[in-house]
């Protein structure tokens, strides 16, 4: 198992950075071109989650994300400080159509939720009094692409 | 890449023809750039999304802004997108029945329902 985890002060600028290293780091790993595309919307929206929680609990402390390398699968693993926002989260994001209030925080923080859960097979998320965490897999190919 | 954005009328619609990656940081430039439209009295706006990299669920918020925006007017809000990739989020999160997608700019200013 190999793993790459970068930790980032909550701001918006910093998400995009988060997408071009995970990206990178799933290629390596041999995630199937097809799907990079995937996983860059799903990590960006879950980091962009993460960042709006810490921003509206006034939290100082950076977002979590752990890039990892297993055999026969690649996760990503989105750490946020926030206590219990995500409690129960998963599982209640069936994508309805969003109605005009949707651009709230809040909804677009659920809208993200519902992305994921449309993007991602694998995908579970755990919150409690210390945080929330999004965990995301994805079947990698046999043979890696190597550098 | 950052967002790219500018405006163009044709008739009594506005295009707003934007490029590069909308998300959680550049969002709120979009985000401005409509209401501004909307303030100024353009109504009828077709965003051109054929430039576009990258959208994420908070450019998706700001579109459903957008046209919560226009509607108050009587307005509209039409996209035009022919990118796979952009558009399978609009259809996970089921803004295709919001939103009124087009091929292209011609067709989104000759629309009229």
């Amino acid at each position: 198992m190999a793993i790459v985890e970068l930790r980032f002060s909550a701001l918006p600028e910093h998400v995009r950075t988060a997408r071009l290293v995970a990206a990178a780091v799933a290629r390596r790993a041999g995630v199937d071109e097809a799907v990079l595309d995937e996983v860059r919307l799903a990590v960006g929206e879950a980091c962009s989650r993460a960042v709006g929680l810490h921003v509206g609990h006034g939290l100082d402390t950076p977002v979590r994300v752990a890039l990892i390398e297993e055999e026969k699968k690649f996760s990503i693993e989105v750490g946020d400080a926030a206590p219990t926002a995500t409690a129960g989260a998963h599982g209640s994001t069936a994508p309805a159509p969003a109605s005009p209030t949707a651009d709230s925080e809040e909804a677009e923080s659920e809208m993200g939720l519902a992305v994921i859960s449309g993007l991602v097979d694998d995908v579970e998320v755990i919150a409690d009094d210390k945080g929330g965490l999004i965990r995301m897999s994805w079947p990698v190919t046999p043979e890696p692409v190597l550098p | 890449m950052d967002l790219s954005l500018s405006t163009r009328t044709v008739g009594d619609r506005t295009i707003v023809e934007v490029g590069g990656e909308i998300d959680v940081y550049t969002a709120p430039k979009l985000r401005e750039q409509l209401v501004e439209l909307v303030n100024d009295g353009s109504y009828h706006l077709v965003v051109d999304m054929e430039g576009v990299d990258f959208l994420d669920s908070t450019g998706l918020g700001v579109l459903v802004g957008g046209l919560k925006r226009v509607r108050a007017h009587e307005g509209s809000l039409r996209l035009v997108c022919n990118q796979e990739r952009i558009l399978k989020i609009f259809r996970i999160t089921g803004l295709t029945k919001v939103f009124p997608i087009h091929g292209s700019v011609d067709e989104a200013v000759a629309a009229t329902d």
